[in-house]
């Protein structure tokens, strides 16, 4: 293999391919693979149920968290969420999009309480509201810093001036 | 008298009949938080009834300034996120790279990383062992715990000419092939390591004090552990065998024999254990590894600029402190990333902290935050 | 009193300062020798030879570097606190016997007066946590109170033990010189092993040392009373906690390793101090071993040490030594056989719970070395 190939779909599907696509049901807007990682594309609307019956499911049970990632698009802002099971050898990727006139998506919080931080970083340098998370206050960034400095928007102002005197 | 203390403010009006809470500030600056890390603890006399913790006061905006770098630029950011375990963040990002574009690494420098990254683990484990000592008091660990880092830092010296800023893995492979005389130097650094660790043993682990002061304290149940991501020793402490070199193996770990420690009931007294128990094994891999290191070039084929194709690949690995991950978006043909999101498993594990702090006393706040073992550049990033 | 009465009083006063804070100079830097040499280090060696000098530097710099106030502590308890701290261990001083001839001043209850004085310095403690207004400081000195009230009962009642002791032997048995007079031949850490472990544990936990140094845990709230000092009254504080190690070892060896007695000390007085500074010395660097590898303990244990374990044991101790001495005074064969049964009772409870204790502790101990037998 040589450096730009990639292959499109591994070499054996994922065998939890059909249960993921029984519980997304209606809710997937695609089922495929990027590397050998199964992809789920969501409305934003059914992403806090789809992860609560993900997690719940037992031949499933994507009880950990890996990662939750916001992705600027320039006009949409994308959330990615890796999942992975502990007691089976599976794990998801869930991508779901808010244009960025709307930035907001529902809370993971309550299906894993791990998504806290992470979602308020995302709130933090993106600007992405997790809609019914409790506490949204910034994490990484000072208190009343203005601007969402993860956005491909935001450009370093010359002067920056800190909070307070 | 001058002023009165502002002291009465806080407290009710009737002292003598009334109880009132007092709320301590630890931290930034404080000898205990690792860094520069603030919780605000409610107390209730010793007792902690609440904490609330404050982080960001790192944020250097890592993963903003990648997009603003060469693929090959970005490895020395890694090294300044976990600024303890270098090896070990460059290892998760070039992976991540070399799986976005596909590109084979040779056999020769997978094993020189693997040797470097285990030896990073005992570092860290050994600068755990040491400030954890510091944590509870106890001066000798810490002596004895940055006596045998020195001993791994100077390896580290000759191999990449630094000590802690390695920047020397690359995409494709390392930077330069070992320095004359490495084997056998390794091979004397092991017999050292292995004569400290009985003598961290003696130190710390059969202490009647140190084990009264960490057992049974600040161990939570495990789903909660998962339910927060705790991951790396924190986790493996409670009984959850999810070791990323285990569970999802990378490298040439298949072919090693090692095995990951596990506790039972998730105190700081396993946690500590565990990581203990990991520098044994960590010995026993970079052994085997030396045995088995090849020869040939230690860099693969690898274009001289890198462009990954447009798409986005997840990669981890086990740090010192747990699951690390990488997340990488390429919109294709560009020479920067267009996201990198980095999961740091300081920042996960420090998420649990309120949770276990809770009810503790006082004292058990930085015995409890010393055993989850943060590293500050990768919680604020 | 006359002015040669004064001079002479200032004399004294001046040459027993000074000749304090060289005792704790030098204690300073024979802890940190020590402690180097503990721990494979070197330790201070550039500032005269091994570096004898670097204390006397260092006070140096702590005399000028500014004294910082910040502006919400009580002005008035904020610079009365370190004084107040002080001056307790400068009034114990009086009544420290060096040899037999060289007392300053030779209470007939010398005993009282060191266990009255030694109370005094939890005030200043007190006071600076409070007048600093600092949270740290406030706990810091809450702590510092509450380990000195559980941990004078042991260690009075150990020094009480003494004086019932030193009944037998000499007359004046509340003076200290009369103490060291009276271990003329055995000194009392061979007849009552029990109470010098006491002392020892008392006085640790009096001088906040490691393991008992909670009051000033650098790692839970960094440094306690003295966060918000700096400069010289910091110095003040540091000095003085020395100062009581050094009062400390100094009590220690005269109540229980019986001073300035040893051989050829009666025909050749000088030898005396000698032998008193040999003892005293001793006891400094055994706490100086103590602290090298041990943890802390948590304020909850430290308090079920002293009222589970330290109080009981001190009055099991005390309650012995009580009877043999009456029986022994009244050379009564009816109370040698009450202060026989009582002994032996005092003595089998004692053991028993110990055994209890013990038996317990390594269960637990083993626990945790099963859990990972592996």
């Amino acid at each position: 293999m040589t450096a730009g190939d990639r292959p499109e779909q591994p070499a054996t599907p994922s065998p939890i391919e059909d249960r993921v696509r029984e519980i997304a049901a209606d809710n997937a807007l695609s089922l495929g693979y990027s590397f050998d990682e199964l992809e789920l594309r969501v409305p934003r609307d059914a992403v806090a149920e789809l992860c609560g019956a993900l997690k719940s499911d037992p031949d499933l049970n994507f009880t950990y968290l890996r990662c939750l990632s916001v992705v600027d698009w320039q006009d949409e802002l994308e959330v990615v969420y890796h999942l992975a099971s502990l007691n089976h050898p599976h794990r998801l990727v869930i991508k779901t999009r808010a244009p960025m006139e709307d930035p907001w998506v529902p809370t993971t919080i309550g299906v894993w309480r791990g998504a806290d931080w992470h979602e308020r970083e995302g709130h933090d340098l993106f600007g992405l509201e997790f809609r019914g998370h409790p506490d949204l206050s910034p994490l990484l960034l000072y208190d009343g810093f203005e601007g969402f400095p993860g956005r491909k928007s935001y450009h370093i102002p010359e002067q920056v001036t800190f909070y307070g005197d | 008298m001058a002023t009165d203390a502002g002291m009465t403010a806080s407290v009710s009006r009737d002292p003598m009949t009334e109880q009132a809470e007092l709320r301590i500030n630890m931290g930034p600056q404080h000898p205990a938080t690792h860094g520069v890390f603030r919780m605000v603890l409610t107390l209730d006399g010793e007792r902690i009834v609440d904490v609330t913790p404050h982080i960001g006061y790192l944020h250097r905006g890592s993963e903003r300034l990648a997009e603003g770098e060469n693929f090959q630029q970005i490895t020395t950011l890694f090294d300044r996120l976990d600024y303890v375990a270098n090896f070990n963040n460059e290892w998760v990002y070039v992976r991540a790279v070399e799986k976005a574009m596909g590109v084979e690494v040779p056999p020769r420098a997978e094993h020189i990383r693997l040797i470097l990254s285990e030896l990073n683990r005992i570092a860290s484990h050994l600068l755990f062992y040491g400030t954890y000592g510091l944590d509870i008091g106890a001066m000798n660990p810490v002596m004895i715990g940055f006596r045998d880092r020195e001993r791994i830092q100077h390896i580290f010296e000759g191999v990449t000419g630094a000590r802690m800023m390695h920047n020397y893995f690359r995409i494709g492979g390392v930077k330069e092939d070992l320095p004359d005389g490495f084997t056998p130097a390794v091979r004397a650094l092991l017999d050292q390591l292995r004569s400290g660790y009985e003598e961290a043993r003696a130190t710390l682990t059969e202490s009647e004090i140190f084990i009264e002061r960490t057992a049974g304290v600040g161990a939570i149940p495990p789903d909660d552990l998962l339910d927060y991501g705790v991951t790396g020793p924190v986790l493996r402490a409670a009984g959850i065998d999810y070791d990323v070199r285990k569970a999802d193996p990378y490298s040439i770990y298949e072919e090693l024999d090692f095995r990951a420690p596990t506790g039972q009931h998730g105190d700081c007294y396993d946690r500590y254990m565990v990581r203990m128990l990991e520098i044994e094994q960590s010995i026993a891999i970079v052994d085997q590894a030396l045995t088995r290191l090849p020869d040939g070039p230690v860099m693969g084929r690898v274009p001289r600029i890198i462009r990954p194709p447009q798409g986005d690949v997840y990669v981890h690995g086990e740090n010192p402190r747990g699951d690390l991950g990488v997340y990488l978006v390429s919109s294709g043909g560009t020479v920067t990333p267009y996201r990198l999101k980095i999961r740091g498993p300081s920042f996960c594990n420090l998420m649990a902290l309120a949770d276990m702090v809770r009810g503790m006393y006082l004292a058990d706040a930085t015995v409890i935050l010393g055993s989850l073992d943060i590293i500050l550049g990768e919680v604020d990033r | 009193m006359t002015l040669l009465d004064l001079i002479t009083i200032a004399v004294i006063v001046f040459v027993l300062f000074n000749g304090v804070l060289t005792v704790v100079l030098g204690v300073i830097w024979a802890e940190r020798k020590a402690l180097a040499r503990l721990q494979q280090r070197v330790g201070p060696s550039r500032t005269g030879p091994s570096g004898i000098l670097q204390t006397a530097a260092d006070a140096v710099k702590l005399m000028l570097k500014e004294d910082v106030r910040p502006g919400s502590v009580n002005r008035l308890i904020f610079y009365l606190a370190p004084l107040l701290i002080f001056t307790p261990i400068f009034m114990l001083w009086m009544v420290l016997p060096f040899s037999s001839g060289l007392i300053l001043s030779d209470l007939d209850i010398g005993l009282f007066y060191v266990v009255a004085i030694l109370g005094l310095s939890v005030v200043g403690h007190v006071l600076a946590g409070w007048a600093s207004n600092n949270k740290y400081a406030l706990l810091g000195s809450a702590r510092n109170a509450a380990q000195l009230i559980s941990y004078e009962l042991p260690l009075v009642f150990a020094v009480l033990a003494v004086g019932l002791l030193a009944q037998t032997a000499t007359d004046r048995p509340f003076s200290l010189a009369g103490i060291v007079e009276a271990q003329g031949g055995v000194p009392y850490l061979l007849i009552m092993p029990l109470g010098f472990a006491l002392f020892l544990v008392g006085a640790l936990a009096e001088t906040a040392r490691i393991p008992f140094d909670i009051p000033h845990a650098e790692e839970e709230i960094v440094g306690g009373a003295f966060v918000e000092y700096s400069g010289i009254r910091w110095g003040v504080f540091f000095l003085t906690e020395y100062a009581g190690l050094a009062t400390m070892a100094f009590l220690a060896a005269i109540l229980f390793l019986g001073g300035w007695n040893g051989p050829f000390s009666d025909q050749f007085p000088p030898l005396q101090p000698l032998y008193l500074i040999l003892k005293i010395s001793a006891i400094i660097l055994l706490v100086f071993w103590i602290r090298a590898p041990l943890p802390r303990l948590r304020i909850d244990q430290l308090m079920a040490f002293a009222w589970k374990l330290a109080i009981p044991a001190s009055l099991v101790n005390l309650v012995v030594v009580a009877t043999v001495v009456y029986a022994q005074q009244r050379n009564d064969w009816e109370l040698w056989l009450a202060g026989g049964i009582i002994s032996v009772v005092s003595i089998a409870l004692a053991v028993v719970t110990g055994f209890i204790i013990q038996r317990r502790r390594e269960q637990r101990l083993n626990q945790f070395r099963q859990r990972w037998a592996q």
